[in-house]
């Protein structure tokens, strides 16, 4: 039987989660990360307890008896007592309400080990996409390219900042990369000699719209094994109201084949985006809330790797989500989980990036703690040399962190730096209590301060799809799971 | 064989606070104009 007297005081609400998804009834343990398929009686118990625990506080032998009245159907004591001795072994074995981890207080040293920075080659772009966060490219500023010096500058900072770590990561961003691919070539060839001079490795990634993605730029990423984020939006309504050019023609017609020719070199791309990836990624809008039909889309395309993202928008953008929206986007990622499972079971499967659940092999809790490490273990550089937490802070002067022509560019701006470290879920008091908290580790500080101009306080709308997309992402790996043993 | 609760993955998280921690994962970011990677959709490298 269920030992409640063990159970004093536990919170059930932030600590289990327990959901329909399809014809499924899931009970998610957040601490452990186990997860168990109920049968309706379970699910009614244990949701019950959940209401009452969430309406007294706690959970006691009466607020399970009080549950069980509510439920009403429960006559066979049977039954019940059969429940709670399955609960029990749970319980015992750590796998269903499973106590919180020890709050562990990052240990950080010192100064900062930045081990990843994104640089921003061109603050310039050859389209002019609607929600473009760099306002079309140029960050707000001047449009300009970074040249070569503060690019070595920057690769010798996070060289040098990433101290004892050997893995760093370069990512060439923008505005567009390409419109600045001279230095990107050098850089790689200069990153690559410099890393082996100090026994370390840099892995290189570039995002870029497409357009100007040639024979010969392919074959660079390719030989110098650069994973690459492309930028599709779906359908070609969708992508070319959203991603025009200058002139304000649509883009679709011309980036489709170059991703599709250079997506087909990577047939073998890791979903984890391990190793020399790929992935074609895209942003929904108000305008399209049936998203799904975009990844359906790019899927037909022939496109393996897919990741569509909702948008951050203020809310006098035309294409920030509204009222009402919410539930067409529900659906549409429910419609989404359904459909990939059928094709995948037909043989013509596809990645979302956002339901890879790696179940059992996922992060340690130190890394779910810490999130995307903006502004101390990840930095944006400007083609001025300016430092800032992230790309999203990119040209935001309260946010600057230092300068590749700073005296010791190593020294950022402590009191900064402190802040994002610090901004964890345990300093966000809706994410404690939060039952997705270890896989979402807090939310993007940049969205966070953007609509509560905190970084401690989150972004609702980001919190309710970023819930509602595990909740379907477990679902489709059990429902995986399941067609594996199926085939057995 | 249980009759009401089907495992389906048995994990223990909460552990790894003591065997984490190395950090020679990927940095992970979750906006739409990036990566798009939540930690959630990554795996340990360990
Ligand atoms: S940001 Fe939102 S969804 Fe993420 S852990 Fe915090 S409250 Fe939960
Ligand atoms: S703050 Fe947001 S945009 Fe910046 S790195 Fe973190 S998740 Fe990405």
């Amino acid at each position: 039987m269920l030992n409640f007297k063990e159970l004093e005081g536990y919170n059930f609400k932030k600590n289990v989660h327990c959901f329909q998804q399809g014809d499924l009834l899931i009970g998610y343990d957040v601490n452990s990360g186990s997860i168990h398929l109920l049968d309706e009686e379970t699910f009614l118990i244990l949701k019950t307890l959940e209401d009452v625990n969430s309406t007294e506080g706690h959970l006691s032998q009466e607020a399970l008896e009080k549950a069980l009245r509510l439920a009403g159907n429960f006559t066979h004591n049977e039954t019940v007592s059969e429940i709670l001795v399955e609960l029990e072994e749970l319980r015992q074995e750590g796998t269903l309400f499973s106590g919180e981890p020890e709050q562990i207080a990052a240990v950080y040293p010192e100064k900062p080990i930045v081990k990843a920075i994104c640089l921003h080659v061109a603050h310039d772009c050859n389209l002019r996409c609607e929600y473009c966060f760099a306002g079309t490219g140029a960050f707000g500023g001047s449009r300009t390219l970074m040249d070569l010096e503060t690019g070595k500058r920057g690769i010798d900072f996070v060289l040098a900042a990433s101290r004892h770590r050997d893995h760093c990561e370069v990512d060439f961003f923008g505005g567009e990369p390409l419109i600045n691919f001279g230095v990107v070539k050098a850089l790689v060839d200069y990153g690559k000699k410099a890393a082996r001079a100090q026994n370390k490795t840099i892995k290189f990634t570039l995002t870029t719209n497409g357009v100007l993605l040639n024979e010969e730029i392919q074959n660079f990423l390719e030989e110098e094994e650069i994973s690459v984020v492309l930028s599709l939006d779906g359908r070609p309504e969708i992508h070319d109201r959203m991603r025009p050019h200058a002139d304000g023609r649509g883009s679709y017609g011309e980036v489709v084949p170059r991703i599709q020719q250079f997506t087909s070199l990577r047939p073998k791309t890791s979903p984890y985006a391990i190793g020399t990836y790929y992935y074609v990624r895209g942003t929904y809008t108000h305008f399209n809330c049936d998203f799904d039909r975009d990844v359906l889309h790019m899927a037909d395309l022939g496109i393996q790797q897919i990741s569509v993202e909702p948008v951050v928008a203020g809310p006098q953008d035309p294409y920030a989500f509204q009222e009402g929206d919410l539930a067409k986007i529900y659906e549409a990622y429910d419609r989404l989980g359904e459909a990939i499972l059928e094709r995948r079971a037909q043989g013509r499967g596809f990645n979302f990036f956002h339901f890879n659940v790696a179940l059992d092999n996922g992060p340690c809790l130190h890394k779910r703690l810490s999130g995307c490490g903006a502004g101390h273990e990840y930095v944006a550089i400007s083609p001025e040399g300016d430092l800032y937490p992230c790309h999203q802070f990119v040209g935001q002067e309260a946010f600057r962190l230092g300068s590749l022509y700073d005296q010791d560019p190593l020294e950022l701006k402590a009191d900064l730096v402190r802040e994002f470290r610090t901004a964890n879920i345990y300093a966000k008091p809706t994410c404690q209590d939060c039952w997705a908290r270890f896989a979402c580790s807090g939310g993007c500080h940049a969205a966070n301060t953007a609509f509560t101009q905190k970084l401690t306080e989150v972004y609702e709308l980001g919190c309710k799809l970023q819930r509602k997309r595990l909740e379907v992402a477990l679902y489709v790996k059990i429902k995986e799971i399941q067609q594996n043993c199926d085939e057995l | 064989m249980a009759k009401h609760i089907q495992t389906i993955v048995k994990a223990n998280l909460s552990a790894t606070v003591k065997t984490g921690g190395c950090g020679n994962c990927q940095t992970s970011c979750q906006s739409a104009c990036k990566t798009s990677c939540t930690v959630g959709n990554q795996v340990c490298v360990k």
